[in-house]
């Protein structure tokens, strides 16, 4: 019994900070959705936020000898917030100026992003001339991962909760606030009635276009926030590829929580555990594998579902995915 | 008394084209092909510093520098083009298949478990056979799952499909997990190695010659399947406009249901090609994002198979040249993947210009005020 | 005293057509206007330039005396003008007040339960009677209809215009909502309704403007007048149109519609108890205000609809047999070797395929041909070439997308292969609708022609004058009732003119009449 408690107290904390960059993704998706683009941008997006946070923070650690550590946050912030503001603006000036498919754009919208991260990922200690020869950021990590000071002394709670780097409680406090704008505000209600009407929207005088290029930026530059969670928190180091098929995971998140970003809170955790299950259960390297499978299922069902059961409020926006133009009414 | 505010009429606005002749289409196409190698090689100098000529030649070098990589660059172009192949059915319908990675994987994966499970059990001329009869069933199946959700209740079949990979992924990487030769190693390395059993023959002393004349082939019964059959024509109704589907007496169901099976049986073959033809082996990775590239080839290609061969070349050129470059300046591989991307961009965005007019302002009004077209009608 | 809106010399074309042609209009405070004219008269577009969707050619438009320029519906509610539309513009998922309030930047804190409370307010003051919590893909038609009301209304809309807001709606619900539009009649507001139904502008309105093919033809008080003065201001002078028409060779019995009864996704008769016969070598003309179930009609007759009550006979005229069309597919229709052709409203979405050449839309209903799995595009593309000859079709060749030619063209190509299966049934729905003169008569002959074949022809028409003169017999279609049918050459403009505002069905005896 104690056994399993302690596995368990173990287990949670890893699950969350497996779920963080998930959430991060899928709460950037959610609100993108929300505008009628279905951006599968969002992986490549994810890795640039990363690099960008990355670059930003080993460029920063060795530049000074002693790092001030509000400017050893705010660099890697601001860096990967800048980076995947771009992306998004890429997405969503091909997607709603240039009115491109947005299935095409987005994958190479992925394709490219991954380049990024990956080509300075692997160049960019070489090219800085440190001497190093990996994006490794140990310092930035330690500020980063910094979780408050009590948290050691509150027991399971504490290590459960609170012994957390700020990056986790910022994506909870990102993912309650998207869900309140979206449900309680009026800049919600308008948005949602992008996504579901353009026409209607249009017509009751909302800004069609800037709804959906502000949402698909700010969905972007939340999403970023993901990778940078995964590379200077979870990683400490920068590894090519490592960030693995998370943005497809996040994707996927915003289906199990069938759009409502609160809903992706405990989803994200949910999947968290699920990814490192295999870890706690005593099974072979083999069946690691069919376990990291589950959120996946899990998600095809959750789809299936909502379709068979039809219920409106559990569908994609209606427009999900189309381009819209006025005068095509 | 009310004043009303002067109206500004919009400096310009954008009205749908009727059709541009095929010639200046591809103009803007061509131009915004060079207009993204231009782009890229500006940013190869920034990066690099190198003279952007000599990247340019460095590339050409790198794709078709030597016989081997000719040969190279045509296997990588047949195994895109196939994956191509198998979605534009789908496209074609409308039906946003990007599940193509996980058919090809469970495909080429069928193929493999047969050369793992099968040689000395069934006679080895029957192997090859066999596999390709097993990766197409696979493909197959793994295509028809969506599709027949998105026809029975209209489950969103590209969240659906793009769910599937993973699951083919993963299903994968445990069978290589169980499979592994040796044990524990995690992978299954080349099968048959020494006895051959379940390769492609050569030909012409060429290895890769007869999945590329595979390929070739496939493209010209794609292209007359679409073009020249029922089942082609079918699809094109129902992609164009259900109601006229209707009209004229087509089970929707059915063709969303056929044309899947067709498209991810092709993806099996995709798969099967890669396994018996160039890798021997199975991973989590074989095909390599293809799956997600072939959307792009296919789209770009205005899913038409013929023009697909040279959207297809574009891409795996770039993609070779810019590994070349990469290499020789010591980059990093991922390199090409920030080409390919920019590229993609330039060729999306021209296709604003291609269908779309910008209209600036005149001094008529004439432009603010909408015709509704049935209204219009109407009045006639 | 000003009126609340005065429009003066208001001309609106688009392309060659005239849709308004010079025409006054007034509509005081406290005052219900009706606009009566027919499909095609342009009332809608007047209204649309009131409403800020168009904007006039020439003339003015005055509010309260003041001489304004609307240019966009934003313009429109600054003057507290509201219009509600015939396809409603709202968000399903969405509640009404959330519909209502949507694009509305004043008011301070956003408050669902405060604007709920408002529009509950706004409907007591009416007598609504509406759930502001309800969501709209739950609600029936005239609860959307309600809604997209309030929403003007809670913009502060004071001249209230609504386009056909009977159409959709059950006699209860029409009274429903006339007693509410008095309510706000008597509240001050002026309001403009359109509609071609002429009881309804008797019992509702104080003055009636009538306009006729884009003219305005005069402006009565309802008081003064009946429903025959307002038929003959609306359907205008009969025009001569010299077609020629034939008597009916031998006509047999072809297709008989029996008791046929179908319901739409809301659950609203569109069709209700029809029974009818075509005859062979015969025109059989329909004529009805638009969306009386005229499409139903004819989809049921094609196996496109669902009938939940009914029958549909087909006398076989090579083998005799009588088949029951009823739920039927149209493959299933045509492995009966029933040779039904079918010239749909909506040309580029159902009829044809716009982006597929015209070769390959040839090929739409004949695709199948053939044992090989592969198409035979050879006598679709002689076809084709045969069609661009005869009919004189204006295209660079066979191999354009039929998106790209005229109207008028589109109609000949999708005429054309329609009666190249020599068909025994022909039905062709507003097919000369948009289209210029020149096409119109070759349309007219080809129906002409089809019918000194041998065929049964059934047109379906909004021109008047055209029935008259094209058909023999012609079936009125009100409400989705048949309420009446007469004989194309004795009948007046003035007899189907009242026979289409009716909405109560008169069960025929003429079942013999032609026999």
């Amino acid at each position: 019994m104690q056994a399993i408690l302690a596995s368990l107290i173990s287990f949670l904390p890893r699950a969350i900070m497996q779920g963080t960059p998930l959430l991060y993704g899928a709460t950037g998706e959610i609100i993108t959705e929300k505008s009628g683009h279905l951006n599968l941008g969002i992986p490549g997006i994810m890795y640039v936020g990363g690099i960008s946070g990355a670059a930003g923070a080993f460029l920063y650690e060795h530049s000074v000898d002693v790092m001030n550590p509000a400017l050893a946050i705010l660099i890697p912030l601001s860096c990967a917030l800048v980076g995947s503001l771009l992306m998004g603006l890429i997405y969503s000036f091909l997607t709603v100026t240039l009115r491109a498919n947005q299935n095409v754009t987005g994958l190479a919208l992925t394709t490219f992003g991954i380049g990024i991260g990956n080509f300075f990922g692997g160049t960019l200690a070489k090219l800085s001339g440190t001497g190093e020869t990996s994006l490794s950021l140990p310092q930035t990590k330690i500020l980063f991962k910094t979780s408050l000071p009590f948290a050691a002394d509150l027991g399971w709670f504490g290590s459960v909760f609170l012994s957390h780097g700020f990056l986790v409680y910022l994506a909870v406090v990102i993912a309650l606030i998207a869900a309140f704008v979206l449900g309680r505000t009026r800049v919600g209600l308008q948005l949602r009635a992008v996504g579901e009407n353009p026409a209607t929207a249009d017509a009751a005088g909302v800004n069609v276009n800037r709804y959906k290029y502000v949402a698909t930026c700010i969905g972007s530059m939340i999403a970023g926030l993901g990778g940078l969670y995964y590379v200077v928190d979870y990683m400490g180091v920068w590894a090519n590829d490592g960030f693995g098929d998370r943005g497809w995971l996040a994707i996927a998140l915003v289906i199990f929580a069938v759009w409502r970003p609160h809903v992706g809170i405990l989803g994200s955790y949910l999947f968290g555990g699920l990814y490192i299950l295999y870890t706690v259960i005593n099974i072979g390297v083999a069946e690691q594998e069919l376990f990291k499978m589950l959120p996946y299922v899990v998600t095809i069902i959750v789809l299936v579902v909502t379709s068979i059961r039809e219920k409106r409020e559990s569908q994609p926006p209606a427009s999900l995915g189309l381009a819209y133009f006025r005068e095509e009414r | 008394m009310k004043m009303h505010e002067k109206v500004r009429e919009p400096l310009f606005h954008i009205i749908k084209r009727d059709g541009l002749v095929w010639w200046k289409s591809w103009l803007i196409r061509i131009a915004a092909v060079a207009a993204a190698l231009l782009f890229s090689g500006v940013i190869s100098y920034a990066i690099t510093g190198e003279n952007p000529m000599d990247i340019y030649l460095t590339m050409i070098d790198g794709a078709v520098g030597s016989t081997h990589r000719v040969w190279n660059l045509l296997q990588a172009m047949a195994m895109l083009l196939c994956v191509s192949l198998a979605v534009t059915p789908a496209f074609k319908m409308r039906f946003w298949n990007i599940g193509a990675e996980g058919q090809a994987l469970i495909g080429g994966f069928a193929a493999a478990a047969c050369m793992l499970k099968l040689t000395g059990v069934i006679p080895d001329a029957l192997m090859i056979p066999t596999m390709l009869l097993l990766s197409i069933v696979a493909g197959a199946i793994w295509g028809v799952i969506p599709a027949f959700f998105k026809a029975n209740w209209g489950t969103n079949e590209t969240l659906f499909t793009l769910m599937m990979n993973y699951i083919a992924m993963q299903i994968v990487s445990y069978f290589v997990s169980i499979w592994a030769v040796p044990r524990g190693s995690g992978q299954i390395g080349m099968i048959n190695g020494s006895s051959n059993i379940g390769w492609l023959p050569r030909l012409f002393g060429q290895k890769y010659l007869v999945s590329i004349l595979v390929v070739l082939l496939l493209t010209v019964l794609v292209y007359i399947y679409l073009k020249y059959s029922k089942h082609g024509y079918e699809i094109s109704v129902v992609g164009e406009s259900e109601n006229t589907a209707r009209y004229i007496g087509i089970n929707v169901k059915k063709v969303i249901i056929r044309t899947m099976l067709i498209s991810g049986a092709l993806c099996g073959v995709a798969g099967f090609l890669l396994v018996a033809g160039s890798d021997h082996s199975i991973t989590s990775d074989t095909i390599g994002g293809r799956g997600f590239t072939a959307i792009m080839v296919s789209w770009l290609a205005k899913f038409n198979p013929l023009t697909m061969i040279l959207t297809s070349f574009i891409l795996v050129f770039m993609e070779k040249g810019a590994g070349e470059v990469a290499t020789d300046l010591g980059l990093n591989h991922a390199f090409s993947d920030i080409i390919t991307g920019i590229i993609i961009f330039f060729i999306i965005g021209s296709e604003f210009f291609i269908h779309y007019q910008i209209k600036f302002r005149e001094k008529e009004k004439a432009s603010i005020d909408q015709d509704d077209k049935t209204e219009k009608e109407v009045k006639a | 005293m000003n009126y609340a809106i005065e429009l003066k010399g208001i001309t609106k074309t688009f392309g060659s057509v005239v849709a308004n042609d010079n025409v006054n209009l007034t509509v005081a405070r406290g005052e219900i206007l009706s606009i009566l004219g027919e499909n095609g008269s342009g009332k809608t577009t007047l209204m649309n330039m009131i409403a800020g969707i168009y904007f006039p050619d020439h003339g003015q438009i005055f509010i309260d005396g003041e001489e304004v320029v609307i240019r966009s519906p934003k313009d429109a509610f600054q003057y507290k003008i509201g219009m509600i539309h015939q396809h409603f513009k709202l968000v399903d998922v969405f509640t009404a007040t959330e519909n209502i309030i949507l694009g509305l930047k004043d008011q301070g804190k956003y408050n669902l339960k405060k604007a709920a409370a408002r529009v509950k307010e706004i409907s007591e003051q009416y007598g609504f009677e509406i759930d502001p919590t309800k969501k709209i893909y739950e609600m029936s038609v005239s609860e959307k209809q309600t809604v997209e009301i309030i929403k003007v209304l809670y913009r502060g809309a004071d001249i209230l215009i609504l386009d056909e807001p009977t159409a959709v709606l059950t006699p209860q619900e029409t009274q429903k909502l006339f007693a509410v539009l008095r309510k706000m009649r008597d509240s001050g507001k002026a309001i403009i309704i359109i509609t071609h139904k002429l009881h309804e502008v008797l019992s509702l309105s104080d003055r009636v403007s009538v306009l006729c093919k884009g003219k305005y033809v005069g402006t009565v008080n309802t008081a003064e007048t009946n429903e025959m003065a307002l038929t003959e201001m609306m359907v205008g002078k009969k025009v001569t149109l010299n077609i020629d028409r034939s008597a009916p060779k031998d006509p047999q019995k072809r297709l008989e519609v029996k008791d046929v009864t179908c319901l739409n996704r809301e659950g609203v008769k569109m069709l209700d108890d029809v029974s009818f016969t075509a005859y062979s070598g015969e025109i059989l003309g329909i004529a009805g205000i638009a969306g009386s179930g005229q499409r139903e009609l004819l989809e049921s007759i094609a196996g496109l609809q669902k009938l939940s009550e009914g029958d549909i006979y087909y006398h076989n005229p090579k083998t005799g047999e009588v088949d029951d069309l009823r739920n039927k597919t149209p493959m299933q229709i045509r492995d009966l070797g029933v040779r039904l052709s079918f010239v749909p409203e909506d040309r580029l979405g159902m009829g044809l395929v716009g982006n597929m050449d015209i070769i390959d839309n040839m090929m739409l209903r004949s695709y199948q041909r053939g044992k090989t799995m592969f198409l035979e595009r050879k006598k679709p593309k002689n076809l084709a070439e045969d069609i661009i000859k005869q009919l004189e079709v204006v295209t660079p060749s066979a191999h354009t997308p039929v998106r790209r030619l005229s109207g008028g063209n589109v109609q000949k190509v999708l005429v054309g292969r329609e009666i190249a299966s020599s068909p025994t049934v022909l039905m062709a729905a507003y097919p000369v609708r948009g289209l210029d003169i020149n096409s119109s008569y070759t349309i007219y002959n080809l129906l002409n022609q089809q019918k000194e074949k041998g065929v049964a022809v059934i047109f379906v028409g909004e021109d008047l004058d055209v029935l008259l003169e094209l058909c023999d017999r012609i079936l009125v279609i009100g409400s989705g009732h048949i309420t009446g049918v007469v004989d194309a050459r004795s009948a007046t403009k003035e007899e189907i003119g009242l026979l289409m505002t009716k909405t109560t069905a008169v069960k025929e005896e003429n079942e013999n009449e032609n026999a």
